[in-house]
């Protein structure tokens, strides 16, 4: 006879009847606790399902400034073993953006850890905003228009968000009155 | 030895070297917990019923060496099909197998080599099997590769531990290979620490910074990534979903990247390079699964006769330079979403309000939640922050519990002064 069956008997702790999936329960931990700026808006299709929501973030300094950027969040249940999928809804110019709307975040792939959480991706997100990276393109053209010339990428970004062409690529209209 | 002796029952001596250890105790064997002879034997081989899931390159290994060590009714599940890749190193099968069950082929195989012994077999997947499947068994023992399934039964077998019923409690017997490493584990659902307790230190697969897959790769890999990634998704949206398991959509990735890496002139995009990265294939070596089977099933031997204390409780084997292992402890984790937290049985009236359980969670002497959430694994009862989910759940304040939730489903709760959660189960008066 097996005999963790008798320690089991001595010790007596409660039963565990976990329903819900661990990753709902992280998700629910991280989502009731987050603080969010006011650059940051969440909504949910279905406030039932927690997986599955987008976030918008409208940055009030930086280049992207007036924008409105809203990202799709998708998490499966081998979270937090497997980063959330992130993905930007707009067509918008960015270095970190590509036109299908993938994002180049360290921690959405290779950096992700699962001692991470919603928080710290949706940090990363607003930094791509303040700071777009032009070494780690998604969208060769707009990193490269940031390299060479500043302030003609900025007169772009402006042109991109109210919906404007760049290099003749047509943009989403993302300015936060056109909401 | 003559096939007509094979297909009779025991031959003779046939126990004789693992009864050396089941008659009579050895220097580390618990005096209090083992009793040889007869009742050892007898539980061994007539009672323990024991569960292999996975019947891929450990449980190969698995099946015939409890089978050999005198278990005599093994269970074993398994979703897969044999594939002719299969054959260097999942010995139970041969090239007419190919296409068949693998739980069949190794049940049929491992029953015509070691008579006495019934390997019921399930071909299907572990998720299609529910408590009362898995309470059968005495000891359950896994050779999976994904950590998927690892976390399911791992929380399954957490879920099952009934305080009034100790044999509700069942070892789980981890084992894992990745080319020359693996390890072998003992969990013993809520005393030691489960799969989820340690899942910061799982491998994780290799992937690519998405910038390099999109705009400089340099290997085959970049290339291939870039097909599954970036293109998949681009040319064929959210229709049809990029399926692994199908040979025609490997095949189109294999030609994506083709393309590219000549772009690139990169060498070296093969049809099978491209299935092993997209499904993270890693190189499986037969001599790293039998030393992780050997231990796993030492350990469900141990555990069924007490003939010697359990691995305490993680075992880890590198293979690249040298044999090295070492053994160590690993500890449960307060916070762990599984098998951390309390469980609260609460009787509460059948009118009593969500509103009015939330007071009562906040004021209850012993609880004393600050802000609680409630969830069920299907609806978010009420949810404290962010605001816009506050205002999608504020309906539910009103309501009655006994219309949300039925009488004994779980329900979560999570506040900032919770490690990580509380299990609050009801029943209506």
């Amino acid at each position: 006879m097996i005999k963790i069956w008798n320690m089991k008997k001595a010790e007596g702790s409660g039963p565990k009847k976990p329903k819900t999936s661990a990753a709902q329960i992280r998700v629910q931990k991280d989502v009731t606790e987050l603080e969010l700026p006011r650059t940051m808006k969440m909504d949910w299709p279905d406030a039932n399902d927690l997986l599955n929501f987008f976030l918008t973030i409208s940055p009030d300094e930086g280049m992207y400034k007036g924008g409105s950027f809203k990202f799709s969040f998708a998490i499966n249940s081998n979270y937090p073993h497997e980063p959330p999928k992130v993905k930007c809804v707009p067509k918008i110019y960015h270095p970190n953006v590509d036109l299908e709307g993938n994002v180049c975040l360290n921690i959405l792939r290779e950096d992700w850890k699962p001692v991470l959480n919603l928080n710290s991706v949706m940090v990363g997100l607003q930094y791509l905003f303040l700071e777009p990276n032009a070494d780690d393109p998604l969208n060769k053209e707009a990193a490269q228009d940031l390299r060479s010339n500043r302030q003609n990428f900025i007169r772009n970004v402006n042109r991109s968000m109210a919906g404007g062409s760049v290099n003749g690529e047509t943009f989403d209209r993302v300015l936060k009155d056109a909401e | 030895m003559s096939m007509a002796t094979q297909q009779t029952q025991d031959w003779p001596g046939r126990y004789y070297h693992i009864d050396q250890i089941l008659d009579k105790p050895g220097p580390r064997t618990d005096p209090d917990a083992f009793v040889g002879g007869d009742t050892a034997r007898d539980f061994l081989r007539n009672q323990c019923k024991v569960l292999v899931i996975g019947a891929g390159g450990l449980g190969c290994e698995l099946l015939p060496n409890l089978a050999l060590s005198g278990f005599r009714d093994i269970h074993v599940i398994d979703m897969d099909t044999i594939d002719v890749s299969n054959l260097n190193r999942q010995f139970l099968f041969r090239e007419k197998d190919v296409g068949r069950p693998k739980a069949i082929a190794a049940a049929e195989f491992v029953m015509k080599r070691v008579p006495g012994v019934t390997v019921t077999p399930f071909f299907g997947k572990i998720q299609d099997k529910d408590e009362e499947f898995y309470k059968q068994f005495h000891i359950i023992i896994s050779g999976l590769d994904s950590v998927e399934a690892r976390r399911w039964i791992n929380a399954t077998l957490v879920g099952m531990v009934d305080e009034d019923d100790p044999e509700s409690l069942k070892p789980l017997i981890d084992g894992g290979t990745e080319g020359f490493k693996g390890h072998s584990r003992v969990i013993l659902p809520t005393m030691t620490a489960c799969i989820e307790c340690t899942l910061d230190m799982l491998t994780k697969p290799t992937v690519f910074p998405i910038c390099t897959i999109a705009n400089t790769p340099r290997q085959p890999e970049h290339c291939i990534e870039w097909a599954s990634v970036l293109e998949w998704p681009r040319v064929f949206g959210d229709a049809k979903k990029l399926d692994n398991d199908d040979p025609e959509h490997i095949t189109w990735l294999y030609e994506q990247a083709s393309k590219r890496a000549a772009e690139f002139s990169i060498e070296g995009v093969t049809w099978s390079l491209t299935q092993g990265v997209v499904k993270n294939i890693i190189p499986a070596i037969a001599s790293t699964n039998a030393i992780v089977a050997a231990s796993s099933v030492n350990e469900a031997l141990k555990l069924a006769t007490n003939a010697a204390p359990p691995l305490q409780n993680y075992m880890m084997l590198v293979g690249t330079d040298g044999v090295y292992s070492f053994t160590f402890e690993h500890e449960r984790k307060p916070e762990c979403p599984v098998c951390g937290g309390e469980t609260v049985n609460m009787t509460v009236n059948k009118d009593m309000t969500v509103q009015e359980l939330i007071e009562h969670l906040q004021e209850t002497q012993n609880i004393q939640i600050k802000k609680p959430s409630l969830s069920t694994s299907s609806t978010s009862i009420y949810m404290q922050a962010p605001p816009v989910l506050e205002r999608a759940t504020r309906p539910n304040l009103e309501k009655k519990l006994s219309e949300l939730v039925p009488s004994g489903t779980e329900i979560t709760v999570t506040a900032s002064t919770l490690p990580l959660k509380l299990s609050l189960r009801l029943t209506y008066s």
